[in-house]
């Protein structure tokens, strides 16, 4: 039978001369670290085509602390606008995300006190390069363990090499952390040790087969003794409170975070007890769609590690436990230089957990100069420059409700300010999700091993604010 | 570091700004800062025959060029060491890896290599290289633009391409070099809509705003018939004329048709495709399928992407920003859809200023006189807040309410005018502007409040407040007689220390007065024109100096002066208070020029619709039989494949059109027709089963199977991956392979042999399928002993159909293969197949298969792979032979004796049957009358040994060593048999 192989195929359309030869020898194993530490660097400035041009990172004082040039080197000074910016807005927070300057946009992040900034040069969606940015920080945090300038200055090849893989001519590449780990391994302390002496580098010696595969998010081989499997279901409650203790709005949001550590290839599913609760979600890609569509039951070949595997939103119909509440005398009187300041944090609606973690702060007005108070249990701190009041109040024990009371001392002869200060609340409770949505079981297919399988729940106050 | 001249060029662009040594130079963390030798032995090194040397070398060039030192001039050795070279690898990680450093070189006489390289990996059978290809055309055009036709070539080949992995790429392409050739896309634009929600996040992105723009020029608005009945309510506070016009034309133009909207399929199709997308993690991804519906949907359904905006307004602050900018021009347009979620938009403290001026923004826009009351309190509480810009733009906010909803226009003029007395100043010059305006409207209402504000110029610094106030006192001065000069009086004092704003103002206010009222402000009225008339500011000389001209009568003044309080005293028309965002959407959502609300470079205009729809049929494709693959078999292979995809909107319209009565009729013919064929086809299986339980026992482990069945007409390969028509090998085109035909799973790693490609004996062909039994339909298939290009773990099946009927086969394909644990099957997309006497296929599949069962119009086939297919040919020395046969002794040693008939006494008759029997390779070997061959096992890669010792006469002895012993016992018998044949 005259098959035709595919090689020969590619031969024969090679029919034209070239300077390729036909017959070298295999690529020595050796060789597949260079090639994947491609491409070169540029050597011609060009234009256009690229999507995101260079990136900057640039520290809280100011710092452009590095810069990667995907393709011809864009001079430093392009940032100055981006300063510029900076020094208008007042907080890191207001520095507009896009910047338009007469020939660069500057589009950037602001995470980890660190802006990245990314270079554009042509129309390109937005989102498009803030989505990805957001990646980039992701992606670090997941090889670092945090994000921080000092991480990255004391990892710069190996973000380089990240960077350099995420971006291919300014158009994402690779930017599944189970892919990159295959290609660049994150630093452990042994590796920079052996690396410094050695002067070799963190580019894995194996091709990242991930790539071509149809579960691109897991990396191939992968092998542990211990089978474990984690789910997080995590919510948290969004709420204003108005001054009499009402709810103005309030909604919960919960994401299921997983930690998989399963051998092979295993394909599992996950279902609720009561799925209908969930009205809007968002997917990690390794989701099968159409089987929630349908089922409701999440079906999936996890990626290796740490992922997201799903961000919910608990339908608005459903009304939300509030779990906690806060009672409040705060009075600032017109005549007096001393303000009244009382609060009290109790709980609601627990479901008889405990509620841990719990901290209040709030943005007291210019006009309080300082503040006497005396908690019944935490510890607080006013800070009189930012005018910012921080509770770390610790459990509630429903016995002996936790206070902080006392007085302000307001600047003579200033009028009592128009508004109350909000107060911000975080807490957290452990083993219970506020929206009561609950895992049903959790199955794996595709391997013959019994993992281990673990589900936590956590209830955590989101945008939590009371105001007064 | 010893640097010669040439490498102590510096990158530019460098400055010293914060630590630029350590921003600037990688390399400097001491990994690369080995010391630097000079370029002659570099190129030495590169064009050594040693690959340690090179890879020094190579790892050097590196290291400088990460440095940003030149090494422009090592190019062609780095060429031909690295592209060049690895460009022909059989690896297509290593083909893809070079063509990306090919194409990132940078410098021009690299063009045409490149460009042969790119036309060349776009032919490629691994997407993976195709998809490289696709990201190489942009580099290579920003290089040379003149390249442009040969490049449009390409992407249009790869346009074409039908795999997930290349569609993102090829349209970035497509994007970056040809965005006007909107007539590549119309063949590729169902695919494209197809295999959409399997490409990856940033590739989806740029598909969806492409095919936003196609359909624009494609299809007919779906909101023509409707767009004036609904919108005119809204029209009534936003509507501009321009768009007034618009849209009456449209309505003329629909009304003289009378031709009943009718959607196009293919625009269906793209908005049932997308829309799954709006669960995407990804906010870019959302954001691309909510200005797609935005701009393509019929109104009654863009509302379905509110909820994806909402959702991502719980993202970082930054997706929030854009988003909320989109949000805020969509909510002009469609205010009903984001209604319902008109909590989200409220403001927390903690929100960042820029977030909270974009959500007020939103909130007004969807104010209505249902929920003016929640919001205006909702209000309420942000003018408490301490952040000023806030309060000054809720301020304006509330005006804006104001004046659109004429309910609360009082309750909102009361509001203000308490604010008046508001202790921040900014608050009250904030408010005393928006006043003006709402006064405007009704200021014969209002006299009180204008006496209120009169009496603020006394506490007010501000100057936009003071001459706002000035302007309504000058304006409205006959609705309050007594105060007017009085402020006139003040403001003649002060004149000398006010802002130029609130001058110009006062010369206003003093003109006015003049007119109505010269008896009692005649006076300071000349005062103050006298004091402007020596103000350092020319334009408030020039302005008292007109001023004076026109309404002091004298002899010079003309005819003007009668008409003097005709134009100071006219009617003016109330100002319309309008959000900022009318209109962007003009631009297309979700864009960066949206955002700036200016054309960024680059940027594609969105086109307007058509007013009549271009010919539908240029997106029709002729599929060409081999390659119809229904939807309904990608979906019963999603079942075990990790997709979204299985999603209905797979198949396009006109697939799907075809495809249901044909699942109708199969199943009517099953019942009617089960007949003979199935019972005899039962017995087969029969059999079948009884050879494999035996072989299974033993051999479970490492038989690999493959299975066939065929559905009536149908009929399925085994694990066939990559089919090349006889047309395309002819072409040397390739069918493009999408992923999902790709199972790729992880097996056991290979030994360090080398492949050899397979010794090419007589091919042996086993049939499949008898054509009585098939119906007409045969099939044969035979081990092609290639590398299997997906998995060099599988085997590959090679299988040949021939129709020997007139009627026409389709939707051949493999239908649940049963495997025994282990196996693995590839399967290739369904084959349709036309009247063609006789097809022929190639097909590699994979090797993985078991048992056969019989039901109608399913074929049941079973492939039973002899054992020696299941292993590929290894090179290897005598010695080294020597030394792994050591390894492999006693269990795995199997030594059987055999007597030669006489045709098989030759070197050349025995070395023909061994390898016919097995896919091995010749080992070479000292000795005359012993043969030796060696493969190793696809699967696991072990290692398989045989020696065949020919000793006097007939006599022979045969070794087999292998660990794995069922295949060395299996291989024995096999080899026995056929050199007994």
């Amino acid at each position: 039978m005259e098959a035709v192989p595919c090689r020969s195929v590619r031969h024969h359309q090679r029919a034209s001369p070239r300077l390729i030869g036909l017959c070298w020898p295999r690529v020595a194993p050796l060789e597949l670290s260079l090639l994947k530490l491609a491409p070169w660097v540029a050597f011609l400035p060009c234009d256009g085509a690229v999507m995101i041009h260079s990136l900057f990172l640039i520290n809280a004082s100011g710092d452009i602390f590095l810069e990667k040039h995907w393709k011809s080197v864009v001079s430093r000074s392009v940032c100055d606008y981006f300063f510029e910016a900076q020094e208008r807005a007042s907080e890191a927070e207001n520095v507009p995300p896009v910047i338009s300057t007469p020939h660069h946009y500057l589009l950037s992040v602001y995470r980890h006190k660190i802006f990245f900034v990314a270079v554009i040069q042509t129309e390109v969606p937005p989102l498009f390069v803030i989505e990805f940015l957001h990646r980039v920080v992701d992606t670090f945090q997941d090889y670092f363990g945090v994000c921080s300038e000092v991480m990255i200055k004391d990892n710069v090849v190996v973000v380089y090499e990240v960077l350099e893989e995420m971006l291919d001519n300014g158009f994402p590449l690779a930017t599944e952390s189970n892919i990159l780990k295959e290609l660049i391994k994150p630093p452990t302390i042994l590796r920079t040790v052996v690396n410094t002496i050695t002067g070799s580098t963190n580019v894995g010696d194996q091709l990242p087969t991930g790539q071509l595969s149809v579960v691109p998010w897991r990396r191939t081989g992968v092998k542990y003794t211990n089978n474990e499997a984690y789910f997080d279901v995590i919510e948290e409650i969004d709420a204003i409170i108005d001054k009499s203790g009402s709810t103005i709005t309030a909604e919960i949001q919960g994401v299921i975070d997983a930690c998989v550590k399963l051998t092979g290839m295993p394909d599992l599913t996950l279902s609720f007890m009561n799925p209908r609760l969930l009205d809007d979600v968002s997917f990690h890609p390794c989701v099968r769609f159409k089987r929630w569509e349908s089922e409701r039951i999440l079906s999936f070949i996890p990626p290796d590690g740490n992922f997201r595997l799903l961000s919910y939103h608990v339908s608005a119909q459903n009304l939300v436990a509030i779990p906690v509440y806060v009672k409040h005398n705060i009075n600032f009187r017109d005549s007096s230089s001393l303000g009244r300041f009382e609060i009290t944090v109790g709980p609601k609606q627990t479901m008889g957990k405990t509620i841990e973690g719990v901290m209040v702060t709030s943005q007291m007005p210019k006009g309080v100069l300082n503040m006497s108070l005396t908690p019944s249990q935490g510890t607080h701190i006013f800070d009189p420059v930012t005018k910012l009041l921080t509770w770390d109040v610790g459990k509630i024990n429903p016995q002996k409700l936790p206070s902080l009371k006392g007085s302000m001392n307001l600047q003579a002869g200033t009028s009592k300010p128009d508004e109350n200060p909000t107060i911000n609340l975080q807490f957290k409770i452990q083993q219970l999700a506020i929206s009561g949505l609950k895992v049903n079981r959790l199955d794996m297919y595709g391997e013959k091993y019994k993992p281990f399988k673990g589900i936590k729940y956590m209830t955590k106050a989101g945008k939590f604010q009371v105001r007064t | 570091m010893a640097a010669s001249p040439a490498y102590g060029e510096e990158k530019g662009g460098s400055s010293s700004l914060g630590e630029p040594e350590y921003g600037h130079d990688p390399a400097s963390g001491g990994i690369f800062a080995s010391d630097y030798k000079r370029h002659d032995d570099l190129k030495e090194m590169l064009d050594s025959n040693k690959d340690s040397l090179k890879l020094e070398a190579m790892k050097r060039i590196v290291a400088m060029i990460a440095r940003g030192k030149n090494a422009s001039d090592l190019f062609p050795a780095v060429v031909k060491n690295v592209a060049c070279k690895n460009i022909e690898d059989p690896n297509q990680l290593i083909r893809a890896s070079a063509l990306r450093v090919l194409s990132s070189i940078r410098v021009p006489i690299i063009v045409p290599i490149m460009m042969l390289a790119i036309k060349e990996a776009a032919s490629d059978m691994s997407p993976y290289v195709r998809k490289t290809a696709a990201h190489a055309i942009p580099k290579l055009y920003s290089l040379d633009s003149d390249q442009k036709d040969q490049l449009i070539e390409v992407i249009e080949k790869l346009l074409a391409d039908k795999t997930t992995l290349v569609a993102g790429s090829v349209v970035m392409a497509f994007e970056e070099v040809c965005p006007e050739r909107i007539d590549l896309i119309h063949k590729n634009y169902r695919k494209l809509c197809n295999l959409l929600i399997d490409v990856e996040e940033w590739g989806q992105v740029v598909i969806i705003n492409m095919l936003t723009r196609y359909a624009r020029t494609q299809f007919l608005s779906p909101n023509q018939n409707e767009s004036l009945l609904e919108e005119s309510a809204e029209k009534a506070f936003y509507g501009s004329e321009e768009e007034d016009t618009k849209d009456a034309k449209a309505e003329a133009a629909s009304l003289a048709k009378r031709k009943p909207y009718v959607m196009d399929p293919d625009h269906r199709l793209l908005l049932r495709n997308t829309k799954p997308l709006l669960q995407s993690r990804n906010a870019a991804v959302v954001m691309a399928v909510a200005q797609l519906y935005f701009h393509l949907a019929p109104k009654a359904e863009v509302g379905v992407i509110a909820k994806a905006l909402v959702r991502l307004l719980r993202s970082h602050s930054e997706v929030q920003y854009v988003v909320l900018q989109n949000v805020a021009t969509m909510s002009i347009k469609r205010r009903g859809m984001f209604e319902p979620y008109l909590k989200s938009f409220y403001i927390r403290s903690t929100d960042p200023t820029q977030i909270k001026i974009l959500k007020l923004e939103v909130l007004t826009n969807l104010a209505n006189e249902t929920n003016i009351s929640t919001i205006l309190r909702e209000f309420q509480t942000y003018i408490r807040s301490m952040d000023k810009d806030f309060v000054a733009a809720t301020i304006q906010a509330i005006g804006r309410c104001a004046t659109n909803i004429g309910k609360v226009r009082d309750t909102c003029l009361n509001g203000l005018v308490q604010l008046l007395s508001n202790r921040d100043e900014l608050v009250v010059a904030e408010s005393v502007v928006v006043i003006k305006k709402l006064l405007q409207m009704q200021p014969a209402q209002h006299s009180e409040i204008i006496k209120h504000m009169a009496k603020l110029t006394d506490n007010i610094q501000v100057p936009m407040a003071r001459a706002s106030i000035l302007w309504l006192i000058g304006e409205y001065c006959e609705h309050v007689p007594k105060i007017a000069p009085d402020v006139l009086r003040k403001m003649a004092k002060s004149f000398t220390n006010e802002e130029d704003i609130v001058k110009l103002q006062v010369i206003n206010l003093a003109a006015k007065l003049y007119l109505t009222n010269s008896k009692q402000s005649k006076l300071l009225t000349q005062y103050v024109l006298n004091l402007a008339k020596y103000d350092q500011n020319y334009d408030i000389r020039d302005r008292a100096r007109f001023i004076r001209q026109l309404i002091v009568p004298t002899e010079k003044s003309g005819a003007l002066n009668k008409y003097a309080k005709k134009l100071f005293l006219a009617q003016k028309p109330a100002p319309i208070l309008e959000s900022s965002f009318k209109d962007r959407d003009h631009f297309q959502l979700g864009s960066l020029s949206h955002l700036l609300n200016a054309k960024a470079v680059g940027y594609q205009e969105l086109p307007d619709w058509p007013d009549e729809a271009p010919d539908p049929s240029v997106r029709n494709v002729e599929v060409p039989e081999w390659t119809k693959c229904t939807s309904r078999e990608k979906r019963k292979e999603k079942v075990e494949k990790p997709f979204y995809s299985d999603s209905e909107g797979e198949s396009g319209p006109t697939e799907s059109a075809d495809s249901e009565p044909e699942s109708d009729s199969e199943e009517s013919g099953s019942s009617s027709s089960s007949g003979t064929s199935s019972s005899s086809s039962e017995e087969e299986e029969e059999e079948e089963e009884e050879e494999e339980e035996e072989g299974s026992g033993e051999q479970s482990e490492d038989k690999e199977g493959e299975e066939e069945e065929e559905k009536r007409k149908k009929r399925k390969e085994k694990g066939g991956l990559r089919k090349v028509s006889p047309r395309s090998m002819v072409s040397s085109t390739f069918l493009p392979w999408s992923p999902r035909e790709w199972a790729w799973w992880p097996t056991l790693s290979c030994g360090p042999w080398q492949l050899l490609s397979p010794a090419f004996g007589a091919v042996r062909t086993y049939e499949l399928l008898h054509r009585m039994a098939g119906e007409g339909l045969s099939v044969e298939y035979c081990f092609s002993r290639r590398p299997f290009p997906g998995d060099p773990h599988m085997v590959a099946v090679q299988i040949q159909i021939s129709n020997n009927t007139d009627a026409e086969v389709k939707s051949l394909r493999v239908s649940e293969p049963k495997l025994l644990a282990g196996m693995r099957i590839q399967e290739f997309p369904e084959i349709g197949m036309g009247t063609v006497v006789e097809g022929r296929w190639d097909t590699v599949a994979a090797l993985c298969f078991q048992r056969a069962c019989t039901h109608t119009r399913h074929f049941y086939v079973s492939i039973q792979p002899p054992v020696g297919e299941l292993m590929a040919p290894v090179f290897m020395s005598e010695n080294e032979f020597r030394k792994e046969q050591g390894k492999l002794t006693g269990m795995s040693e199997i030594t059987e004796k055999l007597t030669l008939p006489e045709k098989c006494r030759s070197d050349h008759a025995i070395v023909q049957q061994v390898t016919s029997a097995a896919n091995v390779g010749r080992v070479p070997c000292g000795a005359d009358n012993e043969y030796r061959f060696a493969a190793k096992t696809v699967t696991s890669g072990s290692l398989v040994l045989i020696t065949l010792e020919w000793r006097e006469g007939a006599a022979a002895q045969l070794t087999v060593n292998s660990e794995k012993m069922v295949i060395g016992t299996m291989l024995v018998k096999d080899i026995i048999q056929a050199l007994a044949q």
